[in-house]
């Protein structure tokens, strides 16, 4: 089972978190479909959130296909992401890595190195929105 | 369990001693279904409702309904709110079990099980004074007393003020598990807006008396922005921006604003506002115009 965790600095709603947190989960192949999330009481007890915050990062995955609730059961994830892509992340990571030690030789810092890659991810976003 | 839609009500709010008063014309709405916080610097009268709203004290002027019902009506409107007073106090030369036996005698509707259960996982001892407890284990137990009452409304006067770190998380924890448990309105206050941040999704700004802001938390977070920009006057603004701070340097200004859409204009860096500077924004707001602050200035 997934625990939760809430970063009070990062200037992210908590239940942006809550969600981002299970899609990245997803992505790493830590949840698949079956499993059951944390109950919204064991969350809020955990976290000391408001429980409304928890139901309303379940509800928005729900809306998202991502996870479905059982009444009076919990909430389980529906789905599980391909694990074609999961077998990427290796690969991936690595090449990561070594650009990162290139941009460091190169005499990045690394914030700047951060809002370098921060910049790519949001103009590759936007050209996949138009 | 009756269905209300409002946890409490003030109209015309008011309690005078002397020549002081401690709330003057109060009028807001605490809906039913939140936690919602009550937030104000030391003296805005936060204690002074609270004490109203739990029939601790009988108004100078004014009204103030409790679920529907007038406070302390009554052995029915009693058992119906759970208050925890400010500095969580319990009776020092009781036992934790003493505690529970006298909530046991005085609440009808008290919930031996629960109030057991959540002693044992506190790992609290039931013979322990509760004079020898430490300030989180009081504040728990006196909790633990309110949760047992099994309440609809559980109202909590600065709960947290006095305790460390460590102790105001634990507090919290339970009392947001508990919350999503049995299912109760929650009115807790304090003077540290971070402190409620995370659990309230309800907000009462009370400034001298005065309401000077409410609504549930997303909504006000949603509506309010902070513009940074070349220099401009602030008569230039849309008139659909309602300008709640503004600070101007040589090239450049800086606003606080509420607007209900979204603001398009390219010239202004457009950010979300934080909790703590939107209620700081309202302080300051507050002190700037209101003519209410006098009531602040003739505090000793």
């Amino acid at each position: 089972m997934i625990e939760f965790h809430l970063d009070s600095k990062s200037g992210v709603a908590p239940y942006l978190q809550l969600i981002q947190q299970v899609r990245q989960a997803l992505r790493l192949g830590l949840l698949r479909a079956g499993d059951k999330l944390p109950t919204v009481k064991d969350v809020a007890g955990l976290l000391a959130i408001n429980p409304n915050t928890v139901l309303k990062a379940y509800r928005e995955l729900e809306y998202e296909g991502l996870a479905a609730a059982k009444p009076g059961v919990g909430t389980f994830v529906t789905k599980t992401v391909s694990d074609a892509s999961i077998a990427a992340h290796q690969r991936l990571s690595l090449e990561l890595a070594a650009w990162i030690r290139r941009a460091q030789q190169a005499g990045l810092d690394f914030e700047s190195i951060e809002a370098l890659f921060q910049r790519a991810v949001r103009s590759a976003a936007r050209e996949e929105a138009v | 369990m009756t269905n209300v839609t409002v946890a409490i009500e003030a109209r015309g709010l008011g309690k005078r001693y002397g020549h002081r008063w401690a709330l003057r014309d109060c009028t807001l709405t605490i809906p039913a279904g939140h936690v919602a916080g009550l937030v104000g610097p030391n003296g805005a009268g936060k204690t002074t409702l609270i004490s109203l709203a739990t029939g601790m004290l009988a108004p100078t002027t004014g009204t103030v309904e409790v679920l529907g019902g007038r406070p302390s009506s009554g052995p029915g409107q009693l058992a119906r709110v759970g208050y925890v007073a400010q500095d969580t106090p319990t009776y020092a030369g009781l036992s934790v079990a003493d505690h529970l036996r006298l909530g046991a005698h005085l609440n009808p509707g008290w919930d031996a099980g629960l109030a057991r259960r959540r002693i044992e996982q506190l790992g609290l001892d039931p013979k322990q004074k509760a004079g020898k407890l430490s300030g989180g284990e009081r504040a728990q137990l006196a909790l633990t007393l309110a949760l047992a009452k099994r309440p609809e409304l559980l109202i909590l006067d600065e709960p947290i003020a006095s305790l460390d770190p460590r102790a105001r998380r634990e507090f919290l924890q339970v009392l947001m598990g508990a919350t999503a448990e049995q299912e109760f309105s929650v009115v807790i206050s304090s003077h540290q807006v971070a402190d409620l941040e995370r659990v309230s999704d309800y907000l009462v700004v009370l400034i001298a008396s005065r309401v000077q802001l409410a609504g549930e938390m997303d909504d006000l977070l949603a509506s309010h922005h902070l513009l940074t920009g070349p220099r401009r006057d602030t008569a230039s603004l849309p008139a659909s921006l309602q300008v709640i701070t503004e600070s101007h340097t040589g090239r450049q200004s800086t606003f606080l604003v509420r607007s209900s859409g979204p603001i398009i204009d390219p010239g202004w860096a457009v950010d979300p506002v934080s909790l703590e500077d939107l209620v700081l924004a309202y302080l300051g707001h507050a002190s700037a115009g209101s003519p209410n602050i006098r009531v602040l200035e003739a505090r000793p």
